[in-house]
């Protein structure tokens, strides 16, 4: 019953689609866009906290807010959330183990909260974060922020901000890796295992 | 995981994953008002219980509820199993039913076993609340919950059992988790309460509580039944409280940091002293509390996934 | 009466095979044998042939539990396991302590014809260990009983023990006990060891019966009187018996397959088809019993033959009836852990499962010699043939067996009683 172990597997036969360098221009071009929309530049403006879900989200996030910090001069709130609890695909995968999940200390009420991941694919796990915010408190906006969106939408649910859009097969699968957990900042495309 | 039946034989990583759900279940609610996920929604699960027991009964309700799982409590009054039904088709009439899990207490050590072969072909999931003299697995899992929570960990730490370990399903569980997870057990107790055959667990015996408390990270004391201070196995309640109650003064040989626990429900002042048990060393509540998330833990292991692996 | 040629028979499983001619009910000639026409020959083809094997201890379940075994249904299984006298415990409903019940035991033997049925009367009145039954009336009735015991219950009261084998001394009678001292077998489940103090069951020490086999043995040598052990179990009884026979006391016991073969590690299972009364013990306790049978410590195997119906065997262990079914596997048994392994030769089966217990019970026309003018009471067992044990083929009504699925040495081909066939080829009559 030793839960499976998570994380990005690097596709069999794969196709760099963005470089470390990329990932890094990617994810501050983001972070513009986010001051950008949530008029952080502004005076008096409440920073929007960021979530990420995990796992790559999470560092995903950490380095998401760390840029929009320096880009806007204003500190931004950073946690985790995890959704395992809220997935309605439980019952098709062996038992998952459960992510860590860490509001910040000002909470989410009355917060624009953007949530962070690293593929949009389905939406599956969005409805579940929506579900699992629910829970822990009342947002005044809930956003979204993606490093790719690979298509195939089983819900209609589309991102605020997205790093690449990548056309994809659903045979494909797309592989995010990130130096605070693998061993470099890349994204990858390649076959299903 | 299909059940939890024994934790003989539960592997280090299946418990240490519970125990990880667990403490993960208990941050995700702490201070949140609705305290109900929805992971469990549509399954049910029954409560059968052979033996009076509130406090575990209640401790796997709640874990259901704020699971969202159907919760159905059958117990031995009020059912046909008052009227002479067998273990085997009121478990079977159970699952009929419905019932993804059956929760059982059960006077004869085996039952859960038992209970688990008689379902083996639609599928139920067994949980051994207590059978006989046997186990108690979600205690020792609460209980290690509490003690990792207290002391940081288990690995080498040196946890005493004391009492009537003999009788004590409580005692057995805890012996194979604490082994499991690398702790070293010393079971303190006089010899009338150990079993026959004690030589090939995992632990070491004493009969002297004083000489062990001053090298211990957790005590662990064990209800010493009423009908077993009639049964002969000590001369008197007053000679067993002086040699292996815990008192204040013995409290006093513990080392800075040591953990008291003790399953419930206590006899204050026959083998814990009232004061003992609201000291600071007591982790008692913290048992009761950590019981909770642990059994949401089991729950979560047996029903969410995608069942037999 | 009809005339059966055995032919090609090896007698006790040694020499050249012979043919056997049975006549009138005995062994009419050995050698090479011209039988007349319409005599029924069984072609032996070299397998083994021994005395009919004589059982000190079934549980028949009639009167009383018909739902579990009957005279009939045991009978058959006696016979298709190569059995030609059974004793029928007395702890049926009502139970056997009195002439009527014992007389009413032995008649529904006789009708059924296929074994002999001798009934067991109780030492003690309803089994209660209270007050001496009926042992003179019993022992002169029509059914003539030899063998005296509680079995399921221990005629715990030493002075009610004294008493009884002081009196079965007139009689010429056996007292055969069920060794369990009560005070220390309270609740208990299983052998009292390392299994079961893992596993939670309330231990059976090895002591109570010890204690008891060692009082019964002093009791028996002050009283001068024949003592029977039923089902011994444990290492430490067989150093009480040797003690015992060395010192002259006129003491005798019994194994049964189930200690020669199983032991507590079945318990892990929670199975209450491996639960028994004394219960599988640890394992050198089994390899001390077996070498005891070996060397003559003890006497003889029985079976301890306890059919119980599913309800009471389905169920968690301790609400479990302890007892399992014998008659049919006991010679594959013996064959496995005593044959194989050279503990045993057939001569020596012949001597543990017909000769001695014969002579314990006072039986004269059972476990005799394979000779001319013998009465023919009589198995042929093929040593080479295997089995695999199918509770719901056996005979016997209950269908519950540790042993289910098992593949076992050494069948039994045909067995014959007074020179009629009572089982051929695993068929009746």
């Amino acid at each position: 019953m030793a839960p499976r172990p998570r994380g990005a597997t690097e596709p069999a036969a794969e196709r760099e689609l963005l470089s470390a360098g990329d990932v890094a221009r990617t994810i501050a071009r983001m972070a513009h866009q986010v001051i950008e929309k949530t008029a952080l530049d502004s005076t008096g403006a409440i920073p929007p906290v960021l979530l990420g879900i995990p796992t790559r989200g999470i560092p995903l996030a950490t380095r998401l807010g760390a840029r929009i910090s320096e880009f806007s001069g204003v500190d931004v709130p950073t946690g985790a959330l995890d959704v395992t609890l809220y997935r309605d695909d439980l019952r098709r995968k062996p038992t998952r183990p459960l992510e860590q999940t860490q509001l910040p200390g000002t909470g989410i009420d009355d917060r624009v909260v953007v949530l962070v991941d690293d593929v949009l694919f389905s939406g599956r796990t969005i409805r579940a974060a929506l579900d699992a915010l629910r829970d822990h408190g009342r947002p005044r906006v809930v956003q979204l922020a993606v490093l790719v969106d690979r298509g195939h939408r089983e819900l209609p649910i589309r991102a605020d901000y997205v790093g690449k859009n990548v056309p994809t097969s659903r045979s494909e699968e797309v592989s995010v890796l990130l130096s605070d957990v693998d061993d470099r900042d890349a994204v990858l495309l390649g076959e299903r295992r | 995981m299909k059940h939890l039946l024994t934790t003989d034989g539960l592997a280090e990583d299946a418990a240490t994953a519970i125990l990880d759900t667990a403490d993960e279940l208990k941050r995700t609610l702490l201070g949140r008002e609705v305290k109900k996920l929805p992971t469990l929604r549509g399954r049910t699960v029954i409560t059968m219980f052979y033996e009076n027991s509130t406090r575990t009964r209640v401790s796997f309700e709640i874990a259901g509820k704020w699971m969202s799982a159907d919760v159905v409590n059958v117990s031995a009054g009020g059912s046909s199993v008052g009227k002479g039904e067998s273990l085997r088709d009121t478990a079977l009439t159970l699952s009929a039913a419905g019932a993804d899990c059956v929760i059982v207490r059960h006077p004869a050590s085996g039952a859960a076993h038992r209970l688990a072969g008689w379902l083996a072909d639609v599928g139920t999931s067994v949980v051994n609340a207590g059978d006989g003299t046997h186990e108690h697995p979600t205690q020792a899992l609460l209980d290690a919950a509490t003690l990792r929570e207290r002391l940081g960990g288990l690995k080498d730490r040196r946890i005493a059992i004391v009492g009537d370990v003999l009788h004590s399903r409580v005692a057995r569980s805890n012996v194979h988790l604490l082994a499991t997870l690398g702790a070293e057990v010393v079971l303190v107790a006089p010899p009338t309460l150990l079993p026959v055959g004690v030589g090939s667990w995992p632990v070491t015996v004493s009969h002297e509580l004083d000489a062990e408390l001053p090298a211990l990270d957790a005590v662990m004391m064990l209800r010493v039944q009423a009908e077993r201070m009639h049964g002969g196995f000590f001369p008197s309640a007053r000679e067993y409280s002086i040699a292996y109650g815990l008192n204040e003064a013995r409290l006093g040989l513990l080392p800075e940091g040591a953990v008291v626990l003790h399953p419930g429900p206590m006899l204050r002042g026959m083998e814990i002293g009232s004061a003992v048990a609201d000291a600071p060393q007591s982790a008692i509540t913290e048992q009761v509390r950590n019981g909770v998330h642990v059994r949401m833990a089991v729950l979560y292991h047996l029903l969410a996934g995608e069942g037999e692996q | 009466m009809s005339e059966i040629v055995i032919r090609g028979a090896r007698l006790y499983g040694e020499g050249d095979p012979v043919d056997v001619h049975v006549a009138d009910g005995t062994i009419a000639a050995i050698g090479t044998v011209t039988a007349s026409e319409d005599a029924e020959v069984i072609e032996a083809d070299g397998q083994v042939l021994l005395p009919g094997f004589v059982d000190l201890h079934t549980h028949l379940r009639e009167p009383g539990r018909e739902d579990t075994e009957t005279i009939d249904s045991g009978s058959a299984a006696a016979a298709l396991g190569g059995y030609t006298a059974v004793f029928a415990m007395a702890n049926t409903d009502p139970v056997a302590d009195n002439a009527v019940v014992v007389e009413h035991v032995w008649r529904r033997g006789r009708e059924v014809g296929l074994v002999d049925v001798h009934p067991v009367g109780a030492v003690t009145v309803g089994l209660k260990g209270e007050k001496l039954a009926e042992m003179g009336t019993m022992a002169k009735s029509v059914a003539g009983v030899r063998l005296f015991s509680d079995d399921g219950h221990c005629v715990a009261d030493p002075l009610l023990m004294r008493r009884a084998l002081e009196y079965s001394t007139a009689l010429g009678v056996v007292v055969a006990q069920h060794a369990e001292e009560p005070r220390l077998t309270v609740g208990a489940q299983a052998h009292e060891g390392e299994r079961a103090a893992r596993l939670g069951y309330t231990g059976w020490p090895s002591s109570a019966e010890e204690s008891i086999v060692a009082r019964d043995c002093v009791l028996a040598r002050h009283a001068g009187a024949r003592l029977h052990i039923c089902h011994v179990s444990t290492t430490g009884t067989v150093d009480v018996l040797g003690w015992a026979k060395g010192l002259g006391i006129d003491v005798s016991a019994e194994v049964t397959p189930h200690h020669l073969l199983l032991t507590d590690e079945r318990l892990a299972t929670y199975d209450p088809v491996n639960k028994v009364n004394p219960p599988l013990r640890a394992d050198a306790d089994v390899a001390r019993m077996r070498r005891a049978l070996a060397d003559g410590v003890i006497d003889c195997v029985a079976t301890d033959h306890a059919p119980h119906a599913v309800q009471d065997k389905d169920c968690e262990w301790a609400a479990a009836r302890p007892g399992m079914l014998g008659l049919q596997t006991a010679l594959s048994i013996v064959a496995e852990t005593m044959v194989r392994p050279g503990l045993l030769d057939w001569r020596g089966v012949a001597r543990v499962m017909s000769e001695r217990p014969a002579e314990i019970a006072g039986l004269p026309d059972q476990g005799r010699p394979l000779a001319v003018g013998e009465p023919a009471n009589l198995v042929l067992v093929d040593p080479d043939a295997e089995w695999t044990v199918r509770g719901a083929e056996l005979a016997s009504v209950a269908a519950n067996t540790p042993y289910e699925g098992l593949r076992l040495p050494a069948v039994v081909s045909a067995t014959l009683l007074r020179g009629r066939i009572t089982s051929r080829e695993g068929k009746i009559g």
